[in-house]
């Protein structure tokens, strides 16, 4: 009983969230609602990572290719084809669960750190020819200026667009997670043995997570074009992939919001730290070596840890 | 494609391939010992390199300066892997893998910046001495005289390695470790500290390759991210922790990257990926035995 009325609470919680951020833009600058769009779209990105690294138990090492090929497929059908708009927003998070499929599918194979490399290749392959092909791609300098349907023309109207994609993303992610098929890979996450032992094709769910998450990179892919209208190679580079990856670490990587909490802090730190020293990967470093020291759990780990144990002694009275 | 250009791009590639090599070794040697890949690696490369820079700068850009170099930026890079490693990362043996992976990303994080903050982000570049300058006419192609040296450095490290891991007690120690670390740990030896010697010679050797890359690239920022991802993809393909699977690796990188330039010089960056993927598919676990 205690349990359902903590989740009504979070519900009203997570209601009164959602219409502070409608707010946001009419009241604050230009600048901030920018950032905080950004930050709805690093998140979505450290979420469907944490669909495969915090509930799944894969190194997924570069997923960031995923995101890129999601952004790159939407820039390209917009600028290089008249197709509908539609077409290619729904183009790149289908370009991109197809890419996830293939180099998924090689990657389930092995385990591990194999895993990661393997996929750290692939997705490399993919960088490289994004980066090379400058008729197609723009190589080093990416496309800039992709045109937008006049729906999305305003920043106001394209905060509000991934807004809401975002919430639909979060909510879709949430069903998954507490679905069977969800509760399954973290069985697997834990005991992989075991559940092959118990007739799980563990393979088959692993790459079912893969795409389902490069799925869900696909649209912050999309969402990303969106708000920058443009797309560069480092949106497929190996750097970016790690540092979503930390997002998930430091947000927390075995509860469902933690990456959010990853990625806020990991963007305002750039942006804000970067306002003051260029020298902000020292300190994204430096943060990072404290994490590893003293919260391994993540933040939102720690916290959860912290009042789990009020938790259940609250509801252990209550019974 | 005539006889001279294949052979003059055949041994840029073989060059390229022992700088590799070089870098590799000490990746595999840190992986197979410590079972990390070393994110850092990278960035302890390109401290060689402009430490290397310093050093030849500081003695007058002169011929002795650089063999001077040569000697003293991998020291320079041992020691400051060293601090690294007895200062932070030994305290993090007994913690889950992935944390030791990210404290080497975030070390990479930290030394790039400092590199940053050191040498600022300008160019530099170190000259080869006299002796090495120019090129050498062979079979009717010019041949440069650097890239015949390093083919005679990369085998000779590769004999030092070998002598190394399979004659000396520390090296047998390190390969004990690979194989069985409770074990060692059981018959009174300090895995900590072999660890530590294990980190140190790897990053040495990182050390050594930027060093011995300086002449022939313009030292710069963001050289660490190339040379990470080819030594990580080598060494995956030669076999986890396998120091001749890192000369198969970096023989099969190179050399594909180099006729990739003579095939197609816009795509010449795909050829070595692609030859990785195609390795990976016929043998997941690379080409040589693992060591785990």
């Amino acid at each position: 009983m205690f349990r359902g009325i903590t989740e009504k609470r979070l519900l009203w919680f997570l209601a009164i969230i959602f219409i502070v951020l409608l707010i946001f833009p009419s009241i604050l600058p230009r600048f901030y609602t920018y950032i905080i769009a950004l930050i709805f779209v690093t998140s979505l990105l450290a979420m469907s990572l944490n669909l495969v690294v915090g509930y799944g138990g894969m190194f997924q090492f570069h997923h960031g290719v995923f995101y890129g090929v999601g952004a790159y497929t939407v820039a390209l059908m917009l600028t290089k084809t008249s197709l509908p708009v539609w077409v290619g927003f729904v183009a790149g998070p289908v370009m991109a669960t197809v890419t996830g499929f293939l180099i998924g599918w090689f990657c389930v194979r092995l385990t591990r750190l194999y895993f990661a490399m393997l996929q750290i290749s692939l997705g490399s392959l993919i960088w490289a020819i994004a980066f090379r092909w400058y008729t197609l791609t723009g190589g080093d300098d990416g496309i800039h200026g992709v045109p937008m349907p006049a729906l999305l023309s305003s920043q106001n109207n394209s905060y509000y667009f991934i807004l809401v994609i975002l919430t639909i993303c979060l909510m879709a992610m949430y069903l998954i997670v507490k679905s069977p098929f969800g509760r399954t890979l973290q069985a697997i996450r834990d005991n992989p043995q075991r559940c092959e032992a118990v007739g799980i094709n563990v393979r088959r769910h692993q790459l079912k997570a893969i795409v389902i998450a490069t799925f869900f990179a696909g649209v912050a892919g999309v969402l990303f074009v969106v708000l920058e209208r443009s797309v560069f190679p480092d949106l497929l580079f190996w750097v970016l992939s790690l540092e979503v990856f930390i997002m998930c670490l430091l947000g927390g990587w075995f509860t469902f919001a933690g990456p959010i909490l990853g990625a806020a802090i990991i963007v305002s730190l750039r942006t804000f730290v970067g306002i003051y020293t260029e020298y902000w990967t020292l300190v994204l470093g430096v943060i990072l070596i404290l994490l590893i020291f003293f919260l391994p759990e993540g933040v939102m780990g720690y916290f959860l840890g912290k009042f789990r144990p009020l938790a259940k002694e609250v509801a252990h009275r209550s019974e | 494609m005539d006889f001279a250009s294949l052979s003059t791009q055949l041994l840029v590639g073989l060059s390229r391939a022992m700088i590799l090599f070089i870098v590799c070794a000490g990746l595999s040697f840190i992986l197979g010992v410590l079972r990390v890949p070393n994110i850092a690696h990278g960035s302890l490369y390109m401290i060689g390199a402009f430490a290397a820079y310093s050093i030849f700068t500081h003695l007058g850009s002169s011929s002795s300066g650089f063999w001077l170099a040569l000697i003293l930026a991998p020291l320079v890079v041992a020691l400051v892997s060293l601090v690294a490693e007895r200062a932070l990362f030994c305290h993090l043996y007994q913690r889950e893998h992935l944390m030791l992976l990210l404290f080497t990303f975030a070390l990479m994080l930290i030394l790039d910046d400092l590199v940053k903050i050191t040498w600022g982000p300008e160019y530099c570049s170190v000259l080869a001495p006299n002796i090495l300058r120019g090129s050498v006419s062979m079979f009717g192609a010019s041949l440069p005289r650097y890239n015949l040296f390093l083919l005679i450095v990369g085998p000779l490290v590769a004999i030092f390695l070998w002598l190394f891991v399979n004659k000396t007690k520390i090296g047998k120690i390190s390969r004990a470790a690979a194989v069985d670390r409770e074990m060692v740990g059981a018959v009174g030896i300090n895995v900590s500290w072999v660890f530590a010697a294990a980190f140190v010679i790897g990053c040495f050797l990182a050390g050594l390759g930027g060093a011995l890359v300086a002449p022939t690239v313009s030292i710069c920022l963001g050289m660490d991210h190339d040379i990470i991802i080819e030594a990580f993809l080598i060494v995956t393909i030669g076999g986890l922790g396998n120091i001749w699977g890192a000369l198969v690796g970096s023989l099969i990188f190179g050399v594909t990257h180099s006729f990739g330039v003579l095939l197609w010089p816009q795509f010449a960056i795909v050829f070595p990926y692609a030859a990785v993927v195609i390795v990976l598919l016929l043998r997941p676990r690379g080409l040589l035995k693992s060591v785990w």
